[in-house]
């Protein structure tokens, strides 16, 4: 009967203590190595980090035409995630893109400013498109459907989330960063909500470049 | 036609913006309050304006309504790790005795839910704001090109 034996002995005990401990010794280090090669990704978006980011998506433009990753391709952008019933970020977001494209003169044309609705239960590509004519410089304005939207805010990393307002309507929370892709669809770094003008027109000059 | 819609459209601009507009309610002022235009379906639109409070005693914007809209709602937003999160304010903001209330893009701010019509830039639209002491006051609310970051008689144009 060889499992009925008694309490561990002493010893036993010991060394059930010593692998436990090599095992949050390693569990450390591997977490360490982690968070390592994770800052190591984002300073360098030239790193695998680059590779996958955006990822493949498809979605649909005003005029009905699909935009894929591929159509995109051959020019830089900047990609921005909200919704058209978005009354602050969204607007202000899109108001300083077209700001600093105009301050980057000849420039500022060679870099495309793609706004995605995340809200398909409000905006059809068509709202979208006359959302983005406000603002007086060509911003292509996309949307897609539930599935569709999962692909491209995966791909991204972006956050969006219905949120209720009293009375039935719905708000969303959303990520309000803004995401540079270079023309080969290759992640060139994130302009923040709150970054200053400076280092985001330096963002941009080094995505023309 | 058209160009005749234009300089009369430019014509109301330059006077909106050359009329400062602020509004005495008891001891509060508000002073240009200003909203964004917006495109057809966009159904909502938010609303700024800076309330300073020359009284000894606390107010409280509770609520508002306006005739292009279903419901005036007041809101803040707030960014959480790059994320942007929008929520309505039930119980009113407080304006300070002897302070100022900002309602201001990225921070507090009244909400057009539900708009009649979109608005269009260089109208002013009527709101009939509730505050707990100065009861009602009703103000134009100035209407500015979606580029805007801050009233435009403020000299802060945003273009």
């Amino acid at each position: 009967m060889p499992d009925t034996s008694p309490l561990p002995e002493p010893s036993r005990l010991a060394r059930i203590r010593a692998m436990l401990w090599l095992a949050v010794g390693v569990a450390l280090v591997l977490a360490m190595a982690a968070m390592l090669i994770r800052a190591q990704s984002q300073d360098t978006p030239s790193g695998n980090h680059a590779e996958w980011f955006g990822g493949p998506f498809t979605l649909s433009a005003p005029d009905g035409r699909t935009v894929t990753e591929r159509t995109l391709a051959g020019k830089p952008y900047a990609i921005f995630f909200g919704f058209t019933r978005c009354p602050d970020v969204c607007p202000t977001s899109l108001s300083r893109m077209a700001r600093l494209r105009s301050q980057l003169g000849a420039d500022g044309m060679k870099f495309e400013i793609v706004f995605v609705s995340v809200d398909p239960g409000h905006d059809s590509a068509a709202d979208v498109g006359r959302y983005v004519a406000l603002f007086g410089t060509p911003i292509i304005g996309l949307t897609g459907t539930e599935a569709q939207l999962a692909q491209i805010k995966k791909g991204f990393g972006v956050y969006s989330a219905k949120s209720p307002l009293p009375g039935g309507d719905y708000t969303i929370d959303h990520t309000a960063t803004i995401y540079l892709m270079t023309a080969t669809g290759r992640f060139a770094g994130t302009i923040a909500y709150d970054e200053p003008d400076a280092t985001a027109l330096q963002k941009l000059r080094r995505l023309v470049a | 036609m058209f160009r005749h819609t234009f300089v009369t459209a430019a014509l109301i601009a330059v006077a909106a913006a050359a009329s400062a507009h602020s509004y005495r309610a008891g001891s509060l002022t508000i002073q240009h309050p200003w909203s964004r235009e917006t495109a057809p379906g966009q159904a909502v639109g938010g609303g700024f304006m800076t309330i300073v409070n020359r009284g000894g005693a606390d107010d409280r914007l509770l609520s508002g309504t306006s005739p292009v809209a279903a419901e005036v709602q007041i809101h803040t937003m707030s960014m959480d790790g790059g994320v942007m999160r929008m929520r309505q304010v039930t119980d009113g903001i407080a304006v300070p005795a002897k302070g100022t209330l900002a309602l201001k893009p990225g921070g507090y701010h009244i909400m057009f839910m539900g708009l009649k019509r979109p608005l269009k830039r260089g109208e002013r639209i009527p709101v009939t704001l509730r505050f707990q002491r100065a009861g009602a006051v009703t103000l134009q609310v100035a209407v500015q090109p979606v580029t805007s970051t801050g009233p435009e008689e403020g000299g802060h144009a945003g273009h």
